[in-house]
């Protein structure tokens, strides 16, 4: 087991940030802490990183455990904090050196990790790093985290606030990192990114809503879900809203995610009332459940 | 100018230097449109949108926002708009009473206009519990919606939404959203920039801005027919990626 | 109009509910006026001076009574030869020497006139200046009394001497306060703000999740201080021979060590700054009115420290400046040597070395 947390609960004056957690991630997973802001992830890396004391519950890293054994585990991890966190008035090349030095090691020595993230900003190697952008700026961190080959990444929502170019961009490169051997820890508040990890925890004020696979997630949701669709998703909201049997009802896109409230539900029923509400084209077809679904179900 | 358009822009540039952030940029939003504005990071949406509303004199080009003129009347523009972004709404150190009093009396309204709007903003969100409290002790999701409902205080034309769902649960985006839908039903244009490809379904029609330019501008289901592609997300990757 | 005031309302409220601004707003206004209402002062009390009363008559006594009498001077000591003028002066106890003639109540029967002489340490003009003028008053109103009484008035005159600032020059005086406020501010502001800037840029976090120990951290951030302040130390001395031709009399090497140390101070009291600052603002404040403003308040660099009330000359003493001003003087103005300075020495070497500790225990190595 890589990293194992027991029972831990975390609170600041009177909020309680990190509700009596307990998960694990194993060796080579890739892992995902799923959840909006506030939830508590960053309270999380930072008790896992050594960062803050727990006020209950113990952790281990690596073998390691966080209270006891912190210098061993500040040793081995790779961290990328939520904010951009490296040196804005460095260059590229400076900042990559700097990290290198201080964990003891050279560019050269790890390059093949870096290689395929790092090619990508080399052409910018002597800009300063605070006027790449957003996108690069990530790519950047992820490359000084890895630089002295870590066991574990942690990595604290690093694509929040970045285009979803980016974003695809930059779980491809996780992908490719975990067939490395690197098990690694991200968290992060869109639901379409849970779908790429190899399992994952879903977080909401402090307290885990669910662990598992996202596709054994994605079983666990109690509902048939169907895609309706109309002109006018305003009116179809308020017409859907007014039905009496609606047990769920959430735009998703292009189509409404409905859920009904009856076990033997005929969608056929639903059209003639939205046609008499004075819907118009009206489709209503079963759908794949998606993780934000199981989201929604679970933090209600 | 077409009274149906709440803005129109035409051949809107802002240069820094040698850099051209924003080039040559055209379009117009019609009144009661959810308008979506995207592009990647560093694209020229931050740039463009400053310009729109009032803070940002243009390089070149020519723009009307909410009847007025972007050169020569950006004060009017200001007075006449809501604005909400995902770094700043509402003053954490102030009640949530306080807020909407401050924001009322700086859009100019009576006190009584500011005392009806008031008890109808905490009757419609359901805030009479917390209605003293510092905003700043209120989950994320309650601020966005009461900084999205003072924008409003002062019934204007046109609000602009920066990025206004970011990191917030769930749940609450879509309540957010509903009141978008709202708001434009009743005749409000909204003017959105979001990083949720999903979000940009919800729009009328969207434009996608691409190093300063803007690539494409449809309603989302000409955009994926035009890309063949089945969601929005793919659209934006075709277009950033090429 | 309406939208005007309710701006201004709200400002009252940041305002209130802020404890910085506050504290900025009232605290301060109200510590400065107590600092520079008793601090600052150009009056004298309590002067230490030493009496060489070469006539030993009635005179001469009854001058000294009128003298130890008034609540400007203490007589430190009554001595009994010129060498030993010197030494006291060196050692700093004294600021004055009175000396009266030999045969002066003779002199002033047979010749209507004696002389007094009055030597000052002028390292410090201002406070010469106004020693002289006391002691001048003081022998005045003495002669109006007796001359009052007898039909030739005769006279008393004063020769005044200031040793060490013949000139009175008051570059002497500021050059080496200035000095220690410039390796104050290099060192102890410039490292506070340095290490709390990676605290708010969030690079702290990073830094301590690496094998970085808290110490290598800390003294990578206070060498490049180290090396700058000793060169603005070189240059101020540099400057202050050549352009205001002020003289160093002691020993530059035990200048240059003195100043080491005192450098080394106040780095540490950065540090300490630095871990209870969570801003670079915050640390900026702490120093300046920390630091900056008790060191030219009431280190002794410009307002007498005698002449200031008990628990100011009490804070005085726990300034790091204070003792290192006195270093400075001693061996640029006056030449001494380490046997002259060794109990300041020491009592820097104490300080710095508690700041360091001090520094040390309270530096986190978590984020809370």
């Amino acid at each position: 087991m890589s990293i194992s947390i027991k029972n831990i609960t975390k609170s600041f004056k009177d909020i309680t940030a990190v509700n009596n957690i307990s998960f694990d991630v194993n060796e080579g997973e890739l892992f995902g802490l799923i959840g909006p802001d506030g939830a508590g992830k960053t309270t999380i890396f930072r008790i896992l990183t050594t960062l803050l004391f727990a006020d209950k519950g113990t952790a281990i890293v690596a073998d390691f455990d966080v209270v006891k054994d912190y210098k061993s585990i500040r040793n081995h991890v790779g961290y990328m904090p939520g904010k951009f966190s490296l040196y804005q008035d460095l260059t590229v090349e400076e900042n990559l050196e700097f990290f290198a030095t201080i964990f003891g090691t050279t560019i050269e020595k790890n390059y093949d990790l870096i290689k395929d993230i790092y090619i990508q900003i080399e052409p910018f190697k002597n800009r300063r790093a605070g006027k790449l952008s957003g996108g690069m700026k990530q790519k950047l961190a992820l490359c000084c985290a890895l630089i002295h080959k870590p066991k574990v990444l942690f990595l604290d929502e690093p694509t929040t606030g970045v285009d979803p170019v980016s974003r695809k961009e930059f779980w491809e490169m996780l992908k490719r990192l975990q067939q490395k051997g690197i098990t690694i820890l991200v968290s992060t508040p869109y639901m379409d990114e849970a779908a790429l990890c190899d399992r994952i925890a879903l977080i909401q004020d402090g307290k885990i809503l669910e662990i598992d696979t996202p596709q054994e997630i994605i079983k666990h949701f109690p509902k048939k879900i169907y895609d309706v669709k109309a002109d006018g998703m305003y009116e179809l909201l308020l017409n859907l809203n007014k039905y009496e049997y609606n047990y769920s009802v959430f735009p998703f896109g292009e189509f409404v995610h409905y859920t009904d409230k009856r076990e033997d539900f005929n969608p056929k029923e639903l059209y003639q009332f939205l046609e008499k509400s004075g819907c118009k084209n009206i489709t209503i077809q079963p759908t794949k459940t998606t993780i934000e679904d199981t989201f929604m179900e679970l933090a209600k | 100018m077409k009274d149906n358009n709440v803005i129109q822009a035409k051949n809107l540039t802002k240069k820094f230097g040698d850099f051209t952030a924003v080039n040559s940029i055209t379009f117009e939003v019609k009144k009661g449109e959810i308008f979506g504005f995207l592009g990647a990071n560093g694209a020229g949406k931050t740039t463009a949108m400053k310009m729109l509303i009032g803070i940002s004199i243009p390089t070149s080009g020519k723009a009307q926002v909410a009847g007025f003129d972007i050169f020569t009347n950006p004060e009017d523009i200001k007075k006449n708009i809501g604005y909400m972004s995902q770094k700043f709404a509402l003053y954490d150190d102030l009640t949530v009473k306080e807020n909407i009093t401050f924001f009322g009396g700086i859009y100019g309204l009576s006190k009584e206009q500011i005392k009806k709007k008031r008890n109808q903003l905490v009757e419609e969100l359901g805030l009479k519990e917390i209605v003293n409290e510092l905003v700043g002790s209120l989950p994320l999701g309650w601020k966005q919606k009461l900084a999205f409902s003072v924008a409003l205080l002062h019934n204007p034309k046109i609000i602009f939404l920066d990025e206004p769902t970011g990191g917030v649960d769930p749940i609450t985006r879509r309540q957010f959203w509903e009141m978008i839908y709202k708001t434009a039903n009743s005749g409000t244009t909204v003017f959105v920039t979001t990083h949720y490809m999903d979000e940009a379904e919800y729009c009328d029609r969207v434009s996608i801005m691409v190093d300063g330019k803007i690539e494409a501008l449809d309603t989302p289901k000409k955009l994926k027919e035009q890309f063949k592609v089945t969601s929005m997300n793919d659209v934006f990757l075709k277009l950033a990626r090429g | 109009m309406k939208r005007f005031i309710g701006f201004i309302k709200k400002e009252f409220y940041h305002i209130f509910r802020d404890r910085r601004s506050l504290f900025i707003l009232f605290g301060m206004p109200v510590a400065q006026i107590m600092l520079f209402g008793f601090a600052i002062t150009n009056e004298i009390n309590n002067v230490d001076i030493a009496i060489l009363d070469k006539s030993k008559d009635i005179t001469t006594q009854e001058i000294i009574n009128k003298i130890s009498s008034s609540t400007y001077f203490t007589i430190e000591q009554l001595i009994t030869s010129e060498a030993e003028i010197e030494t006291m002066f060196k050692k700093g106890k004294i600021k004055a020497v009175l000396i009266f003639e030999k045969d002066f109540s003779k002199n002033l029967i047979k010749k209507n006139n004696a002389s007094i002489q009055i030597i000052t340490d002028a390292t410090d003009p201002n406070t010469a200046n106004t020693i002289s003028n006391y002691t001048n008053s003081i022998l005045q109103k003495y002669q109006q009394k007796v001359n009052k009484s007898i039909e030739i008035p005769y006279q008393i005159v004063p020769q005044s001497r200031m040793m060490y600032n013949p000139e009175l020059k008051s570059v002497f005086m500021f050059v080496p306060g200035v000095m220690t406020i410039i390796l104050m501010l290099v060192s102890a502001m410039m490292t506070s703000i340095s290490i709390t800037k990676e605290k708010e840029l969030g690079t702290m976090e990073i830094l301590l999740v690496s094998p970085l120990e808290p110490f290598q951290v800390i003294i990578g951030k206070v060498v490049p201080y180290i090396f700058l302040s000793i060169i603005n130390a070189i240059v101020i001395v540099l400057l202050s021979i050549f352009i205001f031709k002020m003289p160093v009399q002691g020993s530059l090497f035990l200048l240059g060590v003195e100043s080491v140390i005192f450098i080394i101070n106040a780095l540490s009291l950065g540090i300490l700054i630095s871990t209870i600052s969570a801003t670079q603002q915050t640390a900026m404040m702490i120093s300046l009115m920390g630091l900056m403003l008790p060191v030219i308040l009431l280190s002794g660099f410009i307002f007498p420290i005698n002449s200031m009330p008990e628990i100011l000359q009490v804070i005085s003493n726990v300034i790091p400046a204070t003792w290192y001003i006195i270093i400075l003087k001693g061996i640029m103005l006056k030449g001494v040597g380490l046997a002259v300075i060794w109990k300041e020495t020491l009592v820097l070497v104490a300080m710095t070395v508690f700041f360091i500790v001090l520094s040390i225990k309270k530096y986190k190595i978590r984020l809370e």
